[in-house]
């Protein structure tokens, strides 16, 4: 974890007017208290030294109380600047970061898990406000107000400088060193937090596992032994990591009192006066008190930067180039979809997901997609649709007057215009029934959103239910023909059904078979990935699909469905 | 890396005392019944705070001490004379830096403790009362939140309980050290600390949970776009829609940008309101301060300790708003930990059970008029009633959504049941719910995998249970030549809630462990589902074979498997 990322600075630049802002505020702070010691030395030496009496010091106590107002002002500023200085980076990069995994498409988000990059872009970079608003800003306030600081005690008192300046520089060293030190065993240290938190939520998940097999009481006194274990760990590396604190402290305490020491020493020697003395005194803390801060407010930003630093990795990822290629002209349709010799690996998985596939889905045809789990059905619907790249092979859309062209020759838009998908887990967005199903034509009128619905089995009392953003409050099997009147409404020259009468009961399975031959009665080319006889039944061509990978299933791909279950 | 442990109790060594003030309805406001759980750890925290005070104390002292130190010299006494106050000095510079040190070491070990034993307490309560009285059991995000409550409770004590308490003894202090001096400025310093220690907190916590209302809204909603936007991706790409979607994100943002902008601007106000409190402190101690001395009241020597004193002292509060914010963030997780130990046992033993017989005598599973809900009188099925031998086998069949799964729980007497339920002689709504487990055992369709390996998870079930036995089950249900294909074989690990292992691997995983337990009647709640026709065949002829001096009770929603149990009862939603 670098202190100072550059890739995150480059976001610090939208907000620079406030970091500034936020830094000025700081450097006039620091002037607002240099003024506050000299007043307060200059009192105390009247009253102590000289019997000034209260009237004779009202001038510096008027200044006083001028001085907190403005520090109180600028506390106030600060905040604000602060807050502006985060909201509107933090905005940026989250935006940003989501419209890129947008342009990396499909392949990239099936790698991630969404609720990771949820967090990452919600909670995950809100930790950035301390970043933003309070690490970087105190990063330059720990360099200038020191320096500021020894410049007004040079003029004031040499010694008292030079103590100053030489241990001030030792701070960073020694917190360098230490965190040097540290940092191995901090990340270790992280990594037990989770698996004990892990392994609580993992026994207590499986409770009811637990209780079905009298095992539930028998863990209380695991649970206790790893706690124990996990502390004595924690504690070791933290007594370590502890110590970068413990330098920090005290270096800038002993250094006051160093300083404090001296000046006591040479006032008895006559060689200084108490208000130099006193100037110094007051002084000596606020030059360290920024570098302390410094290591507060980067343990604060820690989380934020951890999480920023796999958002911008994603940011690093070069896009694609969407636009390019040509695109399909309306009267290119219908589509016959040849699938050549395919060939497609995910990332991080050893074994190819379809390894030599070749097959013809014939325009105005229904071709099943039939085979064991885990034989790449869905993969192939993927690959069509472009969203996966193919390590070998091809996939070419030909038309009535000839091939059409390849998702590589075609522009994204325009060859997804070409296809009407329902995966197997459709999507719901916030809103009712009916606005799920426009997602499929966002300009259809409203009759033909109703025709889609009923051809799918969806009541049209339905249509104004409410569905939460992510589909709760709609069961699986209605979610399902939500996503499949949203195809109908799209209506697309190459439809892709991924396991369509999947979570339908076997009575409303033949809503499914209606709606393929109707597909087909309209002429559209009609892909579907099918288990169940009935589909089975609808097809004009079947294609078996074989898992490459002989570990994965090594029995024969079924070529049957289930005996006794269709009519 | 921790391993999940599975292990049976062998001996219980002094098991502990329960936690008084986390008992089911125990009274107390939750955020303070669960602090109270840390008794055990008291005077370690104790210590720790008293470590915390010596800290900040030792700033305050080490401005003191300098201030009396410059002070004096300036009079040019011999330079013995100030020996004392050298020393005072560098003995409070160093203090600083070793206290604070201390003071952490101390107080995470008395907080990790005290975590400990807190996790303790919600598990054995869970223990009891899961899975029907909570209702996290039905959602895993809530299961998730319960952890993380828990885990929340570590800045109870670390971040509210020690500055809290450590401000409060050096501010006592330094109020005392003031006032011994000049009274009117000690009162002053009192009130500041009071503004800054109370006043500022109040004021912050107010504001914040104020915004906090309609920040976590906002920020539900963006998170539930963006899993939307990430887990629909290809959907919406597909559907030309993910710009749209992008663009309701970016109006969810704005909105969570403008309630944020409010919550900076109550926490200007607290930090402008805390600077004016210390300066006041201040001015009050340079004007008293100078009354004294111009009265002889006070040595002017003694001015410059007066002035500086209310500057240093005012650092014990400062951190207190952000203790506040903390206090109001883990108080809804102690609400929440305290929802979970309060909750209802909706499954009591009966007062007194009856013993089961051992070994138990073999017989005729009997049920009848018997319905099953997550709530008493809430009941998903219409009452069923069926007797079964050992040896043969029940279908209970109805489409999906019927309650079938929550019937099973019931005859595991894991939810409320209404009916009766008996194994030969032995009246099974007559014993304890552990001893109903011994007799009837569920397979659950969503049944927990450890995060251990395969065999570990298998033998849960019976710890006698041989790697060959394993092995055998293993390769009855189809898995053979995938365990053999693995380096590790069934000492490989499938991860957290066995993600490491296919969800058809994971189901088959479960059966086997239920297969190698040896309770008289197996209930295999859908167990071919998600599986292919081949393996669903051969999941079934293992379940019959194993199952061949044992009662099998099937739940499906396949006819054909029904077809093929002696008996079948259809049922009905309520």
């Amino acid at each position: 974890m670098k202190p100072l990322d550059p890739r995150l600075l480059k976001w610090a630049q939208a907000t620079r007017v406030f970091l500034i802002a936020t830094i000025l505020a700081g450097v006039v702070t620091t002037l607002a208290i240099i003024i506050q010691a000299f007043l307060l030395a200059s009192v105390i030496t009247e009253v102590f030294q000289q019997d000034a009496t209260l009237e004779q010091i009202w001038p510096q106590v008027m200044g006083l109380a001028g001085v907190v107002v403005v520090r109180a002002l600028l506390a106030y500023a600060v905040e604000w600047a602060a807050f502006h200085a985060s909201a509107r980076a933090k905005s940026e990069l989250r935006m940003a970061v989501l419209e890129h995994a947008v342009a990396l498409g499909p392949e990239f988000l099936d790698s991630r898990r969404s609720g990771e990059l949820a967090q990452l872009t919600g909670r995950g970079i809100d930790g950035l406000d301390s970043y933003f608003a309070r690490y970087l800003p105190q990063l330059v306030l720990a360099v200038m107000v020191p320096v500021a600081i020894i410049v007004v005690v040079i003029t004031e008192d040499l010694l008292a400088a030079v103590i100053i300046a030489l241990t001030i520089p030792l701070i960073p060293i020694f917190m360098i060193l230490v965190g040097l030190y540290t940092r191995r065993q901090v990340d270790r240290q992280w990594r037990t937090l989770g698996t004990l938190s892990g392994h609580f939520l993992d026994v207590v998940a499986g409770l009811p596992t637990l209780k079905v097999f009298g095992r539930a009481r028998a863990q209380a006194e695991t649970l206790r032994e790893i706690g124990n274990r996990y502390r004595r760990t924690t504690m070791g590396v933290l007594r370590v990591s502890f110590l970068s604190a413990l330098v920090l402290e005290l270096l800038a305490s002993l250094s006051v009192a160093i300083v404090a020491v001296a000046i006591g020493l040479r006032l008895v020697n006559g060689t200084l006066d108490l208000y130099t003395g006193l100037v110094v005194l007051i002084l000596a803390p606020e030059a360290y008190l920024p570098l302390r801060m410094v290591g507060a407010q980067f343990h604060a930003a820690v989380d934020g930067i951890a999480a920023s630093e796999q958002l911008l990795d994603i940011l690093d990822i070069p896009l694609p180039d969407n636009d390019a290629g040509s695109t399909i002209p309306p009267t290119a349709p219908p589509f016959t979809v040849d699938v050549a010799d395919l060939a497609v690996t995910y990332p991080d998985r050893p074994v190819p997901a379809l390894d030599g596939v070749s097959l013809t889905a014939a325009a105005g045809r229904v071709t099943a997609l039939a085979g064991h789990s885990g034989a790449g059905k869905s993969t192939v619907l993927r690959a069509m649709l472009g969203f996966l790249t193919p390590s070998q092979g091809s996939i070419t859309l030909r038309g009535v007057s000839g091939a059409a062209g390849t998702p590589d020759t075609v522009q994204r838009t325009s060859w997804l215009e070409q296809f009407a998908w329902l995966p197997q887990d459709p999507v719901m967005v916030a809103g009712d029934v009916s606005d799920n199903i426009l997602l499929g034509r966002p300009d259809a009128p409203r009759d033909d959103v109703a025709r889609a619905a009923r051809e799918a089995g969806l009541d049209p009392a339905v249509l104004d239910q409410q569905v939460a953003e992510g589909g709760a409050g709609v069961s699986a099997g209605q979610r399902r023909r939500i996503g499949l009147a949203r195809v109908l409404l799209r209506d697309s020259p190459v439809i892709l059904l991924d396991e369509p009468s999947a979570a339908l009961d076997e009575g409303t399975e033949s809503i499914v078979v209606d709606a393929v031959r109707r597909l087909r009665d309209r002429g559209r080319t009609v892909v579907v990935v099918a288990h169940r006889a009935a589909l089975l039944d609808v097809a004009d061509d079947v294609v078996n699909l074989r898992a490459p990978d002989p570990d994965l299933v090594t029995e024969e791909p079924v070529t049957v469905a289930l005996p006794g279950l269709g009519r | 890396m921790t391993t999940t442990t599975l292990q049976e109790r062998t001996e219980q060594p002094g098991e502990p005392e329960p936690l008084p003030s986390l008992l089911p309805g125990a009274p107390g406001s939750p955020v303070w019944r669960v602090f109270r759980a840390a008794r055990p750890t008291a005077w370690r925290l104790a210590l720790a705070a008293l470590l915390g005070a010596l800290a900040i104390g030792s700033s305050v002292g080490l401005i003191a001490a300098s201030a009396f130190l410059i002070s004096k010299a300036s009079l040019q006494p011999p330079i013995l004379h100030l020996q004392v106050a050298i020393v005072a000095v560098r003995a409070f510079g160093i203090g600083r830096g070793v206290f604070r040190y201390a003071e952490r070491v101390v107080g995470h070990d008395a907080a990790f403790r005290s975590l400990t034993d807190l996790r303790i307490a919600v598990y054995d309560r869970l223990a009891v009362v899961a899975p029907s009285g909570l209702s996290a059991y039905r959602s895993g995000d809530l299961l998730n939140r319960l952890v993380a409550d828990v885990d929340s409770m570590l800045d109870l004590y670390l971040r509210v309980a020690l500055p809290y308490a450590a401000a409060l003894l050096v501010g006592a202090g330094s109020v005392v050290l003031l006032a011994s001096f000049v009274p009117a400025a000690g009162l002053a310093l009192a009130i500041a600390l009071l503004v800054g220690g109370l006043v500022v907190p109040l004021i912050t916590l107010r504001m914040t949970e104020r915004t906090q209302k309609e920040v976590a809204p906002a920020m539900g909603r963006l998170t539930a776009e963006t899993v939307t936007l990430v887990d629909g991706a290809a959907e919406l790409i597909a559907l030309g829609q993910a710009p749209a979607a992008l663009d309701r994100i970016r109006t969810t943002d704005a909105d969570l940008t403008g309630i944020s902008g409010r919550a900076a601007v109550s926490g200007g106000i607290g930090a402008a309101l805390g600077v004016l409190a210390q300066g006041a402190a201040v001015i009050a101690a340079v004007i008293f301060g100078s009354q004294a001395v111009a009265s002889g009241q006070l040595d002017g020597m003694l001015l410059a300790l007066v002035v500086l004193v209310p500057l240093a002292a005012y650092e014990a509060v400062q951190a207190l708003p952000a203790a506040v914010i903390v206090l109001a963030r883990v108080r809804e997780s102690a609400r929440r930990i305290c929802e979970v130990i309060d909750a209802p046992d909706l499954t009591p033993d009966p007062d007194p059970a009856a013993p089961l017989p051992s070994p138990v005598p073999a017989g005729d599973f009997v049920v009848d008029d018997f319905t099953a809900g997550w709530e008493p009188g809430q009941w998903v099925a219409q009452p069923v009633g069926f007797r079964c031998a050992p040896g043969q086998s029940v279908a209970l069949v109805a489409p999906s959504g019927v309650g079938k799964t929550t019937l099973a729980l019931g005859m595991a007497d894991m939810v409320p049941v209404s009916g009766a339920e008996a194994y030969g002689t032995v009246d099974l709504r007559a014993v304890t719910g552990d001893d109903v487990r011994r007799v009837v055992e569920v397979i659950q369709q969503d049944a927990h995998l450890f995060d251990t390996t395969i065999a570990e998870n298998i033998r849960l079930a019976r710890r006698s249970t041989t790697d060959d036995q394993i092995e055998a089950i293993l390769t009855d249900l189809g898995l053979g030549d995938w365990i053999a294909g693995l380096p590790e074989g069934i000492g490989t690990r499938v991860g957290r809630f066995g993600r490491s292992v296919s969800g058809g691997q994971r189901q088959r995983i479960a059966i086997a462990r239920g297969l190698v337990a040896r309770a008289p009647v197996v209930i295999a709640d859908e167990p071919t589902e998600h599986l292919d026709p081949d393996n669903a065949a051969l999941v079934m002829s293992a379940l019959r074979r194993h199952c061949a001096d044992r009662v099998l009770v099937l739940i499906t929603h396949h006819r054909a498997e029904a077809e093929r149990c002696d008996h079948v009862v259809e049922v009905r939603s309520a």
